[in-house]
């Protein structure tokens, strides 16, 4: 971890803090310490995409926590990210599910497009690609994350086209590339057919 | 094929509104506070009779798991209910689509089985990659809490009750329920050791039911049109419906609803298209979930998806999962993967599975190129069975049935690698 990049201080925005409480609330008293995760996340929100050390610090002293169990929370969970790793950071799936469709071919594309490997960051700092376990979404296979949304059904041409998007700085198009609703066959429901009302 | 009219899942492609207004045309939340009325003992007897077992992998009655919990609080400890949404066996994709097109059968289901269970809260535990699902899964609790159909007096029954959705952030381990309360308590995502049981001591400390999603959304529709309605499906022992995920070389990768013992085959060919250039080039299916024994095609012609007929053929139902795999796939190299899968989320806690999942994954990239020796395949299956049964919870057995399966299966295979490489050597 670079400690160049390590800011001093985090503190919550007005509008996060009345997050926050109600984050706490969920649960009983006493038990504040069930919204690390939580509190955890909109940190790295707020901050940008990534978890800085002092935003660990402050979460664990608004819950009441060694600042240790927070930082054991924060490095345990792979959402977390203790460092910046590209704005936005495109995430693939090469569990066997996504494997046995080709995800090889998909990485391959977007490290071909990106001019970077896995584990890697374009060189201004933009666009980061990683290797992720299974998200989840197999019978969408081959797929992949960016931020809060997924990407499916893809083939190596629809990679580079996400790749593209992002270098450019365009937002890509999440959800199926192939259009299908939900995870019905691609040709189309076989089931619940009836018209609804 | 299953009829349209007995599915639970009735809104699973999403064609239709997933929020309040469309769950109630599609008959969720229809006679719920006449359900309640009938009484928490009868609430779980339906269930129990119904032979509903848990959606998320093991297979354990949901009725009996949900006598277990004490009728009243115990020196001030409450008893709450833990949906886990933590879904992310590799190949399972099915609660996701629960809590994105049809939430509300979910939310309905957490307050039936609450108040069955006597639980007044009620956690949802959603991994933090589906960000998506969990807006409309909230969005859907927040339509019940302003409808009235929960919170105090929840539909009008006198139940108070309150739900929660919370975020995990990645980990698979937290899919085993003990990991789970741990990680809702604030901690990392590593599994209690057992005794005591949820039930005694689960969430800080209360007693405490873990269910998956598919379990609790069912249980509505169940409790709704009779327990017999249910046992309609399926074999004895087995009964209902399922959803199913048919991925991997398929035409058509899909979820859908069946009844449970449909035949392998009837699955893949009637819901997905089939297998990739036909029947007969068939390898091999996961059955369930990755970490199911794998079965070779002469098993896949006729076995029948439910967990007796799996457990005789040595794999199991697990969470329904289908991985198919056709005959261009490199067979070693599938299973190699998943053994990095689970080497990467062994959580480090019990040393036969924290070194053993690495370890395997170690030796079985090297059969991937024929890089061993003949007798360690030998030694790898030992290997397997020193991680399988000691450690503190199913990880390392999950590890440890994808390998067995493989050489169980395709020991041929291996050893052909092992001899081709010898020879080129040579």
């Amino acid at each position: 971890m670079s400690a160049a990049i390590q800011p001093e201080t985090f503190a919550f925005t007005p509008e996060n803090s009345a997050a926050v409480e109600a984050i706490v609330r969920k649960y009983p008293p006493g038990r504040q310490r069930s919204a690390v995760i939580p509190l955890l996340d909109l940190a790295q929100r707020q901050n940008g995409g990534w978890l800085p050390r002092a935003a660990v610090r402050h979460v664990a002293e608004m819950l009441d926590m060694a600042e240790i169990r927070a930082w054991e929370v924060a490095t345990f969970y792979t959402m977390f990210n203790l460092e910046p790793h590209g704005r936005a950071c495109v995430e693939v799936c090469t569990t066997t599910p996504c494997w046995l469709r080709g995800s090889d071919a998909v990485v391959a594309a977007l490290e071909d497009e990106l001019g970077i490997r896995l584990g890697g960051t374009t060189a201004d700092g933009a666009v980061g690609l990683r290797e992720v376990e299974c998200l989840g979404a197999c019978v969408h296979a081959p797929m992949l994350q960016i931020g809060d949304d997924y990407y499916e059904d893809l083939s190596p041409e629809d990679a580079r086209a996400i790749a593209r998007d992002l270098l450019a700085g365009r937002a890509p198009k999440p959800g199926s590339r192939i259009g299908r609703p939900g995870a019905a066959p691609a040709s189309g429901p076989k089931v619940l057919m009836e018209k609804k009302a | 094929m299953l009829a349209d009219k007995d599915r639970i899942f009735t809104n699973l492609y999403g064609l239709d509104d997933w929020g309040l207004d469309g769950a109630r045309r599609r008959g969720n939340w229809d006679g719920t506070a006449e359900i309640m009325a009938k009484g928490a003992d009868w609430i779980v007897n339906e269930i129990k009779n119904s032979g509903l077992r848990g959606r998320g992998g093991a297979g354990f009655p949901a009725g009996v798991k949900w006598s277990f919990m004490p009728k009243e609080p115990k020196d001030g400890r409450p008893n709450y209910l833990v949906i886990n949404a933590d879904e992310g066996e590799p190949g399972t994709c099915k609660d996701r689509e629960i809590m994105r097109f049809d939430p509300h059968t979910l939310v309905e289901g957490a307050l039936l089985a609450s108040f069955a269970m006597n639980a007044h809260a009620c956690y949802i535990y959603i991994r933090g990659e589906f960000y998506r699902e969990g807006e409309n899964l909230q969005a859907a609790i927040d339509q019940a809490y302003e409808a009235g159909l929960i919170g105090k007096n929840a539909c009008g029954s006198g139940f108070d009750f309150d739900l929660y959705l919370h975020r995990g952030a990645g980990a698979y381990i937290c899919g085993e329920e003990t990991a789970l309360l741990e990680s809702l308590e604030g901690r990392k995502g590593q599994p209690r050791l057992k005794p005591p049981f949820p039930a005694g001591a689960g969430l800080y400390g209360c007693p405490t039911t873990v269910n998956n999603v598919e379990t609790i959304a069912a249980a509505p529709t169940i409790l709704r049109r009779g327990a017999t309605w249910f046992t309609g499906f399926g074999r004895p022992n087995n009964s209902g419906t399922k959803l199913f995920c048919i991925s991997g070389h398929v035409n058509e990768p899909c979820t859908v609803e069946e009844s449970m013992s449909i035949p392998l085959r009837e699955l893949i060919d009637k819901h997905a298209g089939g297998v990739r250039g036909g029947w007969d080039n068939l390898l091999a299916v996961i059955p369930g979930g990755s970490s199911v024994p794998l079965v070779p095609k002469s098993i896949c012609d006729s076995v029948l998806m439910d967990f007796d007929a799996l457990k005789e053929v040595k794999s199991g139902l697990g969470t329904a999962a289908v991985i198919v795999m056709d005959k261009s796939t490199d067979i070693v190299r599938a299973i190699a993967r998943l053994s990095k899968f689970y080497m990467h989320e062994s959580c480090g806690q019990c040393t036969p599975c924290r070194e053993g999942t690495g370890w395997m994954w170690r030796v079985m990239e090297r059969f991937v190129a024929g890089n061993a020796r003949r007798e360690e395949i030998d030694m790898l299956l030992e290997v397997t069975t020193e991680v399988e049964g000691h450690t503190i919870c199913a990880l390392g057995d999950a590890a440890a049935w994808p390998i067995q399966g493989l050489i169980r299966h395709f020991r041929g295979e291996i050893e052909d690698r092992i001899k081709r490489r010898q020879g080129v050597a040579a």
